[in-house]
């Protein structure tokens, strides 16, 4: 089973927010047992992720925070520079994987800094969905959207589901 | 007289005619090298990453105002709709910008998800076909289209290489063209992702400069080269398209036609095009010129004595 988390790793993988604040230094805090993700709210309700049986589950903490916890990161590629035994300031996922990666300002800094070695880093909703739904396809965990968000009325609306469906009509409409 | 008159009609005819003939060929073979502008934005595909939940879908039903869907945007049965005795998945139209289907390519134990919409050409058929200059290619990468002057022809429908522009059938006084826009109205004009990339969980969809994402899906492949075909496609395509593809599976088994040209679809008649103003500048001149002579020769007679007699006396 352990052997399975192993192989886990995705280069980018991380999965939960951890509300450690800038400076504490990270290594004394104690990981927090449920984590609340809410950065979807609008369309679904708020995700309870529940991080302390997900530490018992993975194989270490760096299956999802890569070298910032202080292990070393699993992939030999990451190890080139980040050797593990360091405890960064910053473990949080939303410390590193930017709210909104597609943003102008982001994408011309991105682009002007030619030293940048992360050019492919994923978004933070991203590096939760990579991350999580990975582990969980490999290890036959709830992979359907609502298995993990419950959606709210406005998702509803929006996919035009539940209480918004279409009532009947003809099948095919993008056919042709 | 009548020799140098002669000569200096076809000396002018001809000058004239190579003027009107190389200016717009020259102008042909500038615009053959347009390869985008620098600061295009582009959208990178990772079919790989792709878990079909239609979110995209969704999105741009919401943000292009689009009709309610027949099926819920949740519905995974749709993947299994054919048309045209199977032959054929499901397809944009006007109702519809974006369609994801599904593929079980061949040795690949999990099935392939394709995100479909206009791919946004660095030289455009749908363009380049268009009599009344209804189409742009803004500055951003966006191809879109001013439906006040477009006159219903419908050559961008034959035109586009990856059957795009869809024609409002539905409407009776007023039928438009319609396709995606890459949401530039209302999102990439002001340096907003599209509404599909800014939805999708997976990051399947990363926006960003073209040139930039380029760079990001050879690092993918160099870095997983196991998990994509050695492609990118859209990289050349047709002239390049702003809209790039990574896949799992050789993209003909995706649902790509892995079969079209490296050149923009207006370098086929781009030679054709050239003597198009020739033919109209030159063969007017040069036949009525031919015709004037002729005429000449007719009733040249007390003309031509008198020169004679001109010559003889110098």
């Amino acid at each position: 089973m352990y052997a399975i988390w192993k192989k886990l790793y995705r280069g980018m993988a991380v999965a939960a927010v951890l509300t450690l604040t800038a400076g504490g230094a990270g290594a004394a805090q104690e990981p927090p047992a449920t984590v609340e993700i809410k950065s979807l709210a609008q369309l679904y309700g708020a995700v309870s992720f529940d991080h302390a049986a997900h530490v018992s589950l993975a194989d270490g903490c760096a299956t999802c925070h890569h070298h910032t916890t202080g292990s070393a990161p699993l992939s030999p590629d990451c190890q080139r520079c980040h050797a593990g035994g360091e405890v960064s300031a910053q473990v949080g996922c939303g410390d590193c994987h930017s709210r909104a990666p597609f943003s102008a300002e982001y994408l011309r800094e991105k682009d002007a800094d030619v030293q940048r070695y992360h050019t492919d880093q994923p978004g933070l909703k991203a590096a939760y969905h990579l991350s999580c739904m990975g582990c969980h396809e490999e290890n036959d965990g709830p992979t359907g959207c609502t298995d993990c968000h419950a959606r709210s009325d406005a998702g509803d609306a929006f996919f035009h589901a539940g209480a918004y469906a279409p009532a009947g009509g003809a099948k095919g409409g993008a056919g042709h | 007289m009548t020799q140098i008159s002669r000569r200096r009609f076809l000396a002018a005819s001809l000058a004239g005619g190579a003027a009107v003939t190389f200016a717009p060929a020259r102008k042909a073979l500038a615009a053959g090298s347009f390869e985008g502008y620098p600061n295009a934005m582009g959208v990178l595909v990772d079919l790989t990453r792709c878990v079909g939940c239609r979110s995209c879908e969704a999105a741009c039903n919401r943000e292009q105002q689009l009709p309610a869907p027949n099926e819920p945007f949740d519905d995974q049965s749709v993947f299994d709709q054919t048309f045209h005795d199977g032959t054929q998945k499901r397809r944009t139209d006007e109702s519809h910008y974006t369609v994801v289907n599904r593929y079980q390519p061949e040795g690949n134990s999990a099935p392939v998800y394709r995100k479909q919409q206009c791919n946004h050409c660095s030289e455009p058929a749908c363009l380049t076909s268009c009599f009344v200059n209804a189409y742009t290619k803004t500055k951003e990468g966006a191809v879109i289209y001013n439906s006040k002057v477009c006159v219903g022809c419908r050559n961008c429908m034959i035109a586009c290489p990856f059957n795009m522009p869809a024609y409002e059938y539905s409407s009776v006084l007023n039928p438009m063209v319609k396709k995606c826009i890459f949401c530039y109205d209302t999102r990439v004009k002001f340096g907003q992702p599209p509404a599909c990339v800014e939805i999708c969980p997976q990051e399947a969809l990363t926006f960003g400069y073209r040139k930039d994402l380029l760079r990001i899906a050879r690092e993918r492949i160099e870095k997983n080269p196991k998990k994509y075909v050695d492609h990118i496609y859209g990289e050349t395509e047709v002239g390049g398209t702003s809209w790039l593809y990574l896949s799992p599976a050789p993209f003909d088994q995706v649902g790509f036609d892995a079969t079209l040209q490296k050149e923009p679809i207006i370098n086929n008649v781009k030679d054709f095009l050239a003597t198009v103003p020739m033919v109209l500048a030159i063969w007017p001149a040069l036949f009525s010129g031919f015709h004037l002579l002729a005429k000449r020769k007719e009733g040249h007679g007390e003309e031509h004595d008198h020169s004679e007699q001109e010559d003889t006396k110098s």
